[in-house]
């Protein structure tokens, strides 16, 4: 009789927020994953009858790693349905811009060197034996012992040039987690001389970090784990919403794309979430977000996630930093296509490769030197005598969207004024599309099809699961873990 | 010389990671110092169990717990950060699994409070229930105190709330447990060392209000009262602090105080852009009773 192992990590940790994985192991080979998570603490429900201007601030509370994500898309949000797109000044854009890269900044520098790094480095051969970095899974770390240490050396370096990206934010932001600076109709703070200053001597010491030591380790991360660009290659669509206002159009190009070759534009009517094996009730899939209800149901007996299966076109995309990276470069972008040339070239791997657990820690590297140039020209940009912020009075009634590029990938927020209230609020997180579980046609999610199909060499410490898993660098702090009300377990197969 | 160790177990309930990431931010002493070196001297802390930094997962990580009770009863700080939903015997929120059985938030708390030296609950949600727990609480979020009172749990609580809490609130709380010192606490059992006086007190637009002179946006010069400033009775030390390293605070930057380290918040400080009323202070007094 055929035998199947099934592994359970649970708690998946160094991520945001709780993951559960079950994965179904079959002669060494991942057949089946389910991502078990939750897009709920009930903020869409929060929010309901509130003062719509509070949801900048409350959203950002989704997030203490990217709230400033939330604040600007509810700030977009808010500007569409007070009709005000069009009003905000040059000032307030850039500033927005300002914040927004610092903390995209941080959540890429925190996810590589404090999130994940721990996959590939033994912090034990410099600590010892000590908490936290024991317990953990043994056995496959090949960095030689000088590449290690500098690699542990980098690990402390990158705590105080996380906190420092967060200080520079703070100059504009007024303080984090949870900035106070971006609101509907512009920001708060005024671009001041000695604040730009303050800023740009700042922002050069994270450069000078991300162009010499950052993208440097991720490269000899890729030496010693070339394998990894064979690894989780997951479903090989990819959609970015686009985001970060420039003078040429957005720095994050908008698109679709499934082969990173040709891109077609994104069209946000035809997103929908399906909920066959999500806890809501059945009645809400297949809904587009703006018509989108959250209905739990905790005892469903197909549902093995809190985390609805949103998809575009009824089919799998990936998000993130990776999708960005692809969709500009299928747009024949030639930025994107000299950033990715060293990497393409050394490593001696088409674009197609980059589709792997390597191409998204590649990816969210070149992605932070991308942004942190970009951040040069909005100071440049700032007025300090220019306005911050437009005038604007609540709607009785009104409707708004607001898409933007979170550090995670395409993160959208939906809006339903009434009576000057809040009566619909609906997010939909980067994290929502790549960690979903199957949607109604049985269509696996991004990260269980990055699973499904990989060899795992060691049952007892699957390296190449939580490899795979972090290389997505998952946010469910929102999705504080909610867990089936029965504890049944998934599916019908045999248990060893 | 041998360094006494004291360790420490943070689980995150329903909450956002964002006090983590606060005390990431720390300066003196960094998180690399208290992770590595002693705090005080000839003490450190020893952080078994936090799952956004420990380096293991699954099983073996949630034998942690149980062994650091079993082994350390009476010794070891338990820090909770994000609130405990208590809906369908805390069904919503979980630590991980152990064997087929997952562990609940609200028994991890309940089980690991009970033997703990005392509790530290992190941020706004850990200490009254804070966003998750605003109307209509879908989930049934508690602060980790109520928690402790309804399972007859004696040990001692301390609130650091904010949203998030500073991390100077946070170390020097854990400063004063290894000098083995007892801080003063109000009477919503926040140390008095951080939150004794009022933001309006010590605002540096307070001679703006005396004034007379108000900002009709967030953004402007002037006292930030019209715009929904809930400093008036908020109990914090933010304006003589301020926050990430001393660089800017809420005020300063021109936006209103929101009053995020309040019971009620954000409830009773809602809507947070509209000026406060007078019913809003009466429900925090009468909440909140000062000598």
């Amino acid at each position: 009789m055929h035998k199947y192992k099934y592994t359970t990590i649970d708690p998946i940790t160094r991520i945001e927020g709780h993951l559960g994985i079950e994965v179904l192991i079959d002669n060494g080979i991942a057949k089946e994953a389910h991502a078990s998570g939750t897009l709920f603490r009930g903020f869409e429900i929060i929010l309901q009858g509130r003062d719509p201007r509070d949801a900048s601030r409350l959203t950002q509370r989704v997030c203490g790693v990217c709230p400033t994500a939330h604040a600007t898309a509810s700030a977009l949000c808010l500007d569409d349905a007070f009709g005000i797109t069009d009003k905000i000044p040059e000032n307030a854009n850039f500033i927005r811009s300002l914040i927004f890269g610092c903390n995209l900044l941080q959540s890429h520098i925190l996810h590589f060197y404090h999130l994940a790094a721990l996959d590939y480095v033994d912090a034990t051969k410099a600590t010892g034996e000590i908490h936290p970095f024991t317990p953990r899974y043994q056995g496959d770390y090949r960095l030689s012992e000088d590449i290690n240490n500098q690699a542990l050396k980098h690990y402390i370096m990158a705590l105080d040039i996380r906190r420092k990206v967060h200080e520079m934010l703070t100059i504009f932001g007024g303080k984090m987690p949870h900035n106070v600076g971006i609101i509907a109709g512009g920001v708060t703070e005024r671009p001041t001389e000695d604040k730009i200053a303050n800023f740009l001597a700042r922002l050069k010491e994270i450069i000078d970090f991300i162009d010499n030591i950052y993208i440097a380790d991720v490269l000899a991360v890729a030496r010693a784990y070339g394998d990894y660009f064979q690894i989780g290659k997951g479903c090989g669509n990819f959609l970015a919403y686009g985001g970060f206002a420039t003078a040429g159009g957005k720095l994050f190009k908008s698109g679709i794309t499934s082969d990173g070759q040709k891109a077609d534009s994104f069209k946000q009517q035809n997103i929908t979430e399906d909920v066959k094996h999500s806890w809501y009730r059945d009645e809400s899939s297949g809904k587009n977000p703006k018509q989108g209800e959250t209905k739990t149901h905790p005892e469903k007996e197909t549902g093995y996630s809190f985390i609805k299966a949103p998809r575009y076109e009824g089919r799998v995309y990936e998000l993130g930093p990776l999708a960005r990276t692809v969709v500009s470069f299928a747009q024949d972008d030639g930025k994107t296509k000299k950033m990715l040339q060293p990497i393409l070239s050394e490593f001696k791997v088409g674009v197609e490769s980059l589709f792997s657990v390597l191409g998204r820690h590649a990816a969210r590297a070149l992605e932070c030197k991308l942004i942190s140039e970009n951040m040069l020209q909005w100071l440049n940009g700032l007025e300090p005598d220019g306005p911050i912020s437009c005038e604007y009075e609540i709607p009785q009634e009104a409707q708004g969207s607001g898409l933007s590029e979170a550090p995670r990938g395409s993160l959208g927020h939906w809006i339903s004024i009434k009576d000057k209230k809040i009566q619909r609020y609906q997010i939909i997180t980067p994290t929502a599309w790549n960690g979903s579980p199957k949607d109604d046609k049985d269509q696996s999610g991004p990260i269980e099809q990055a699973i499904i199909g990989t060899k795992i060499k060691d049952e007892k410490n699957p390296f190449e699961v939580v490899r795979i898993i972090r290389s997505f660098d998952p946010c469910l702090a929102c999705a504080v873990h909610l867990i089936n009300a029965k504890g049944k377990r998934l599916g019908e197969f045999e248990v060893v | 010389m041998l360094k006494k160790e004291i360790p420490v177990i943070w689980l995150q309930g329903a909450g956002c990671t964002g006090c983590s990431i606060s005390v990431l931010n720390a300066v003196s002493p960094k998180i690399k110092n208290l992770l590595l070196d002693e705090t005080v001297p000839g003490k450190r802390l020893s952080l078994r169990f936090h799952a956004t930094i420990m380096a293991g997962q699954g099983e073996p990580v949630i034998e942690v717990l149980s062994d650091t009770q079993k082994q350390q009863k009476g010794k070891y700080v338990l820090v909770v950060e994000g609130a405990v939903p208590t809906a369908k015997k805390g069904i919503y929120a979980s630590v991980g699994k152990k064997g087929k059985k997952h562990l609940t938030i609200l028994d991890t708390v309940v089980e690991l409070g009970k033997d703990a030296l005392l509790t530290i609950a992190l941020g706004t949600c850990a200490a009254y229930g804070g966003i998750p727990a605003a109307h209509p609480n879908p989930t049934k979020c508690k602060g980790v105190k109520d928690v402790f009172i309804e399972n007859k749990v004696n040990t001692p609580v301390i609130n650091i709330p904010g949203c998030s809490a500073h991390p100077d609130w946070f170390i020097g709380t854990i400063a004063a447990i290894l000098l083995e010192r007892t801080l003063e606490l109000d009477d919503v059992l926040r140390p008095k060392l951080f939150f004794g006086k009022l933001v309006h007190e010590n605002c540096p637009r307070r001679a703006d209000f005396d004034k007379g002179k108000f900002a009709k946006s967030p953004g402007e010069e002037g006292c930030l009262y019209l715009v929904g400033c809930k400093g008036h009775y908020t109990y914090a030390d933010c304006p003589l602090r301020q926050w990430n390293s001393g660089l800017n605070w809420c005020v300063k930057a021109g936006s209103p105080c929101m009053g995020c380290v309040e019971p009620g918040f954000p409830d009773s400080t809602s809507p947070l852009y509209e000026k406060i009323k007078p019913e809003d202070i009466e429900k925090c007094i009468s909440t909140n009773t000062r000598p």
